[in-house]
């Protein structure tokens, strides 16, 4: 189930063996047959640690979601609500345990909350006079979940929002303890770099919270030799670019949440789960789509001529060998038939007219032509009524890419909006403003073309078969985020001063003291690892971008990916908008 | 050598020895005679209440409190009411209970540190006996009232007192008792002369050893072992019953031949005892007996007490202080008379050969890290055995308190160096050992009265320092218990985590000094909990201007409101003049109302907000929809359409199709909608309700904005679908379904797939 965690150069199953042994322990601390109300929110995030097999094991008989009312009746010993600390999920847990029937049956409550205990829950859970009737409080220390052999994920949707719209910094908290704990298991890592004002608060509550903990550091030897931290405003034209690496277009066609994809038709596909642990997909997944075709071509050559083999296989001993290795064959066969159709169906999208036009005014943008005008195609697509998300994406990247627009253009744009879509988009637009995705310009200088040229970020031949640099993730463009990592890696990032100040927040180095004896003596040749922590989410394409870089064979550096969570263009804008309808009911 | 057996007794078949621990450094005239006594297990300290030697009503019994070995820690007249028994707890502090009923704890250094009662209806009763025991809840004290009643409590630090049930036929007290803690439950077994009873919460049933004869004799006393397992009877007729304290089996019984009631019987074991026994202490004599009939005596020439060990006995006396204990086997095995085990034959070579560890050398498989801690653990015993130290510990004894428990207790005694050196030398852990003794160090240093806060908090920071883990806001929180606010104060600003100078500081009432520590810390949580505290204490108008200075506690406060206190939200955007944000919360308000009018005079606030604001074209967007609301009520009044709540887009859309093309063009007008969309929405709306006469008019009406290509591709394409529908033929159809958009050719899609499905049933 989770073999493929340990495959990497780090090896994350440790991450996820301690986060199932906590688990197990606060399950066992409550003897006897459970219930677990869950926090709908967190089913997901808890899939990637551990199964029901694991719940089962230790008495758990039933699950529930939460909601108000009244607990659904289960005869059960104990109650275990699995939340995050939020004030509205106190009221409904109160609601549920007032109105338990406690001449029926006595049974145990206990509150799991996760990530972190929260003083101000337990507070209201006290006025609503119910604090008293749970036996165990406890917190579940989940920051940061291990989502693949090189990828670690919070989880945490709403990380954007909150650091970068409402100022709240409750996820850069959980990030940094999230670190805490993966230097506990993995050593201390000596330097951190970063880029961006939330990676600067995170690298100081780290330091900080070091500060706080020493004497009970860890004699463990560095896993990883440097951490870049990078937040998600210093490079917001990425992900509102449509990713063309094949993981990262079923994401943007059919969303990919907590590791699990449902195609269409429902009927034809079951939901599926998308990680290395499928030999095929770990191998197409980062490739650009266009170069996916001929892979998965040549994977079915490969497994036919395994299957013709039976028929030169003669002795018994070569039959045996043969029927041994049919069940790996036929579990590849019927993976390579899954991946055959998705990219069957994924291919009808590319292919038409309204996904090309699309892609060619993004690739305009990202080259810089015409961004100060009005685009007629944005036009178009909201005279036609185009989804909205669609319609933000483009106009934000045009923002992006023009540093800004003028007033009366963006206006315009908005104007066109509201009057299409409904008037009460203006709070979205206002948050996309508060954001930075849009903006009205401000200097007449636009200093897009000079990063863009600098860091290199638009590379007219990409290769997209066999690529020779991260530009074939989007055909073209060079994700700014995975630039500054690679030129960080080499040839540091004082080659690029001007541009890093172009960029907003501060970029900063910090090293931490390593207990005498655990300096790493690097070999030869030996690679270094350095995690990649993006606050605020990370595309899939830009994680491909990041493997291609270190499957380079003299790249000398390998990279783990972090994140608050996994977006796509859509995603991220969608976790911007204000719906009141959606809020008033 | 030889001299190591020569105090060896056999008893069965093991051997008990009784070895001197130390001279008593004190010097009591009348040894222990008229003195109480209170020991501790584990070689804790000695506490003696001594009565004048004049009895006269002025003259006040002396409290004195002894190390193991007699130094003196503590001495004065005591000036409370009559004690009834002395003890100690788990944590070296010493309970005096009183007739009343009170009990009054001091620390190792007689400082008064707390007292509670043990119920009301004793002052009136007044204690008859009482004992201090300890269990894994901790201390706990039993009593027996005049009223021949038991109450209990479990565990002194978290006081709930039970009052046991009558016991029958109880007169006075019983002729004796003990505390037994059995199933999680703490009991009292109790003789009335020959009955015995096991009281607990709710019943008393009477109980009967298995196997003691002479059912007629009262049993005088009794002894329950160490690990509260096993229990011994003493009859009025001299025998002695030994048998499990469940009373289910009986190990043995022995007739001692004496049968005057001992003063005191204790239990002697050790873990994998061979022969255990029991001590049985009368004025002149001290007998041992065995499971085996045979005893061992020892005449006693001063008043002692026994303390009862885990691996033996200890026997206090006015001038010596003794061990006495079965011979552990590995002792046994190497200096018995003629042994011949391995460890006895290393003895004999090491003595040949003089040299230190001999055999060791020759084990090479043999892992030297048991031999090495080994001499660690004996250099630890040793340093505190010392004289000076006087804590008398046996190997045994100390694995089973562990180092921790060893260290807190140098801690109690004030042996700062000491503890330190010991931590040091194990290599602990600085968190668990040398930090920690260093923090209580700095408790201690705190409440020295006389000493100013500046040099107090110059000295703990120069010794601490950068000691790994320190928490100095426990520190302070001793200095603020001590009402030195100003040095607690100083002290957390050394305190490196600043999450947990927070609870401390609101204690103190620093509540500003806290939100900026919170803030520091990161945890969010922490910052909402003190703005809670804060909103509770201040003033409206105060709570607003502190979190205005402090804008991350400010932003989580705005977020707190926008989910529970929408009000709020309002007032604290109207403090900041933050019109941008008023103008937002209006415009939210506004779609949460049903009726149109609250509705639009919202939507009006926003306006002039956004006006204030200076966002021109917020305040204009709004006020376009305010007058796009009234026109869509007027239409749905007059025309008796259902357009509210549509966009200005779906409006017109709705309009053109139902024909009220002169309204629409109003709005287009009004609205100024730009012409290329206006152009491709009646486009597509007439083709939707395939009104190709208006197409044409309006094809013609002016020079399109968009050419004429579209007005070309929706009549091929409407050609085309009415084509395929009419053939019926799916392959048509589904290239003419491929080429249409889902957004602007709804209408047609629709009725191509209701075509494609018939087609196919067919």
């Amino acid at each position: 189930m989770s073999a493929h965690l340990s495959y990497g150069r780090v090896n994350l199953n440790i991450l996820r063996e301690a986060a199932r042994k906590e688990l197990r322990e606060f399950l066992d601390k409550c003897g006897g047959s459970k219930a677990i109300v869950w926090d709908e929110y967190l089913t997901g995030p808890f899939g990637l640690i551990a199964q029901y097999s694991l719940l089962k094991e230790h008495e758990v008989e039933k699950m529930f979601t939460l909601k108000g009312g009244r607990l659904p009746a289960a005869d059960v010993k104990n109650i275990i609500f699995f939340v995050r600390p939020r004030l509205e999920l106190m009221d409904i847990i109160a609601e549920n345990v007032i109105s338990e029937d406690k001449m029926h049956s006595p049974r145990d409550f206990h509150i799991l909350f996760v990530p972190r205990r929260s003083m101000l829950c337990e507070q209201r859970l006290k006025e609503q006079g119910v604090l008293g009737s749970f036996i165990n409080i406890d917190e579940y220390i989940l920051d940061l979940i291990p989502y693949d052999g090189d990828l670690l994920s919070m989880e945490s949707e709403g990380a954007f929002r909150e650091c970068y719209l409402e100022s709240d910094q409750t996820s850069l908290y959980h990030t940094a303890k999230g670190l805490m704990t993966l230097q506990a298991l993995y050593g201390t890592i000596p330097q951190i770099f970063g880029k961006g004002e939330c990676a600067r608060h995170v690298a100081n509550m780290m330091l900080r919270m070091k500060r706080e903990f020493a004497g009970s550091q860890t004699q463990i030897l560095p896993v990883f030799d440097s951490l870049l931290l990078l937040d998600r405003n210093v490079d917001l034209l990425t992900p509102l670019a449509t990713q063309l690496t094949y993981e990262g277009l079923i994401d943007e066609v059919y969303g990919i949440t907590n590791g699990f994809c449902r195609f269409l038709p429902p009927e034809k596909f079951s939901k599926m789960q998308l990680n290395s642990a499928e030999e095929l997909y770990a191998e197409i997944r980062d490739k650009n789509f266009n170069g996916v075709g001929a892979a998965l071509s040549k994977k079915a050559k490969i497994i036919s001529a395994a299957f013709e083999e039976r028929h030169s296989a003669k002795t018994v001993g070569e039959i045996k060998q043969f029927v041994s290795q049919l069940p790996h064959m036929q579990a590849a066969r019927s993976s390579l038939a899954n991946h055959t159709s998705i990219a069957e169906l994924i291919k009808d999208i590319t292919t038409s007219e309204a996904f090309f036009d699309n892609l060619t005014v993004e690739q305009e943008f990202m080259t810089g032509v015409d961004t100060d005008k009005v685009n007629t195609y944005i036009e178009d697509c909201i005279a036609q009524k185009d989804p909205l998300i669609k319609i933000l994406r483009l106009v934000c990247m045009q923002s992006v890419c023009n540093n800004g627009l003028k007033q009366k253009l963006l206006d315009y744009y908005k104007r066109e909006i509201l009057q299409t879509y409904g008037y009460e988009h203006m709070l979205t637009l206002n948050n996309l403003e508060k954001t930075g995705l849009l903006k009205p310009q401000t200097s007449t200088r636009n200093n897009y073309p000079t990063i863009r040229k600098t860091l290199k970020l638009w590379m007219e031949d990409a290769n997209e078969q066999n690529p020779n640099d991260i530009s074939y993730v989007y055909s073209g463009y060079a994700p700014l985020s995975i630039r500054l990592t690679q030129v960080l890696a080499r040839p540091g990032w004082r080659s690029i001063e001007e541009v890093l100040k172009m960029l907003p927040g501060p970029h900063f180095e910090e090293r931490q003291q390593l207990p005498a004896g655990l300096h790493k003596k690097r070999q030869q040749g030996e690679n270094r690892t350095t995690l990649v922590f993006f606050l605020g989410g990370v595309t899939y394409a830009e994680i491909a971008a990041l493997r291609f870089l270190s499957q380079m064979e003299d790249g000398g550096t390998e990279y783990i990916i972090a994140t608050t969570k996994l977006i796509n263009g859509t995603s991220w804008i969608k976790s911007l908008m204000d719906r009141p309808e959606a809020q008033a009911s | 050598m030889a001299f190591i057996t020569a105090n060896w007794n056999p008893l069965g078949e093991a051997f008990y020895r009784k070895i001197e621990l130390y001279e008593m450094g004190w010097s009591l005239r009348d040894g222990l005679k008229e003195c109480l006594v209170a020991a501790a297990p584990y070689g804790g300290p000695i506490a003696l209440l001594r009565q004048p030697q004049r009895p006269s009503s002025s003259a006040r019994p002396q409290l004195e409190i002894y190390s193991s070995s007699g130094a003196n820690m503590a001495s004065f007249p005591w000036k409370s009411g009559p004690v009834r028994q002395l003890g100690w707890t788990v944590c070296d502090d010493l309970l005096c209970i009183q007739e009343d009923g009170t009990v009054l704890i001091y620390d190792l250094f007689g400082a008064f540190k707390r007292h509670f009662s043990m119920g009301n209806e004793v002052v009136q009763n007044q204690v008859l006996e009482a004992k201090v025991f300890h269990s894994p809840y901790g201390t706990g004290v039993a009593i027996v009232t005049g009223a021949s009643r038991f109450t209990l409590a479990t565990n002194i630090d978290d006081l709930k007192l039970r009052r046991l049930p009558e016991v029958p036929g109880l007169q006075g007290a019983p002729s004796c008792w003990a505390v037994l803690t059995q199933d999680r439950q703490t009991k009292v077994l109790l003789a009335n002369r020959a009955d015995l009873y096991i009281l607990d919460n709710t019943s008393c049933t009477p109980v009967t050893p298995p196997g003691l004869s002479l059912q007629s004799c009262s049993i005088v006393n009794m002894a329950v072992s160490f690990s509260y397992k096993y229990l011994a009877l003493f009859t009025d007729s001299g025998h002695l019953w030994m048998g499990s304290a469940n009373l289910k089996d009986k190990l043995s019984e022995v007739d001692t031949k004496v049968r005057t009631p001992p003063k005191q019987m204790v239990w002697c074991r050790r873990p994998k005892s061979q022969q255990p026994s029991v001590v049985i202490m009368w004025d002149r004599l001290l007998l041992v007996a065995g499971e085996c009939t045979d005893t061992i005596q020892y005449t006693l020439d001063e008043e002692s007490v026994c303390v009862a060990e885990l691996d033996g006995v200890r026997i206090v006396g006015g001038s010596r202080h003794e061990l006495l204990q079965e011979v552990p086997s590995a002792c046994q095995d190497i200096f018995k008379i003629a042994s011949m085990a391995p460890g006895a034959l290393l003895l004999e070579a090491h003595k040949e050969y003089e040299a230190a560890s001999f055999g060791k050398c020759f084990l090479s498989n043999y892992p030297p890290e048991p031999f090495v801690s080994m001499c660690r653990d004996l250099k630890v015993l040793n340093s505190v055995r010392e004289y000076t130290v006087g804590i008398p510990l046996t190997h045994t004894q100390y694995k089973q308190m562990t180092v921790q428990v060893l260290i807190d207790r140098l801690v109690y005694r004030k042996l700062y160096p000491l503890a330190i050196e010991i931590c040091r030398y194990l290599k602990t852990p600085e968190y668990q050992g040398v930090s920690r003794v260093l923090k209580h160090w700095a408790c201690c240093k705190v409440q020295q009265k006389e000493e100013p806060d500046e040099s107090i908090a110059h000295a703990v920071s120069v010794k601490l320092g950068e000691a790994a883990g320190i928490s100095y806001s426990e520190i302070a929180a001793r200095a603020y218990e001590c009402g030195r606010t100003e040095l607690a104060i100083k002290l957390l600003e050394f305190e490196p985590r600043s999450g947990e100078q927070v609870p401390l500081l609101l204690k103190m009432k620093r509540s500003q000094l806290a939100l900026s520590k919170a803030i520091e810390s990161g945890d969010t949580d922490l910052v909402y909990t003190v703005v809670t505290y804060l909103k509770n204490e201040m003033n409206r108008g105060d709570f607003f201007m502190t979190l205005r200075n402090q804008p991350v506690a400010l932003s989580l406060y705005r977020q707190f409101c926008k989910h529970q206190e929408q009000d709020t939200l309002k007032d604290l955007f109207n403090q900041d003049d933050d019109h941008q944000e008023l103008g937002n919360f209006y415009v939210k308000a506004s779609y949460k109302e049903k009726k149109l009018e609250a509705r639009l005079s919202l939507l009006q606030s926003a306006v002039d907000e956004y006006n204030k604001a200076k966002n021109e074209f917020a305040a204009k967007a709004t006020e376009e929809e305010m007058k796009l609301l009234r026109f869509q009520r007027r239409l749905d009044e007059e025309m008796g359409e259902a357009l509210l709540g549509l966009s200005l887009q779906e409006t017109l859309h709705a309009l053109l199709t139902s024909n009220f093309h002169k309204q629409a063009e109003q709005l287009y007008r009004d609205f100024r909608v730009p012409d290329k969309r206006y152009w491709w929405l009646k486009l597509t709306a007439l083709a939707e309700k395939d009104d190709w006469e208006e197409m044409e008019k309006f094809a013609k009406s002016k020079k399109s904005p968009i050419g004429y290509l579209p007005f070309v591709e929706v009549f091929c394409l409407c050609g085309a679908a009415e084509a395929a529908i009419e053939r019926r033929s799916e392959g048509e159809i589904s290239t003419v379904l491929s080429r249409c958009s889902p957004t602007t050719d709804r209408a047609l899609l629709e009725r191509l797939n209701r075509a494609r499905s018939t087609a196919a049933k067919k």
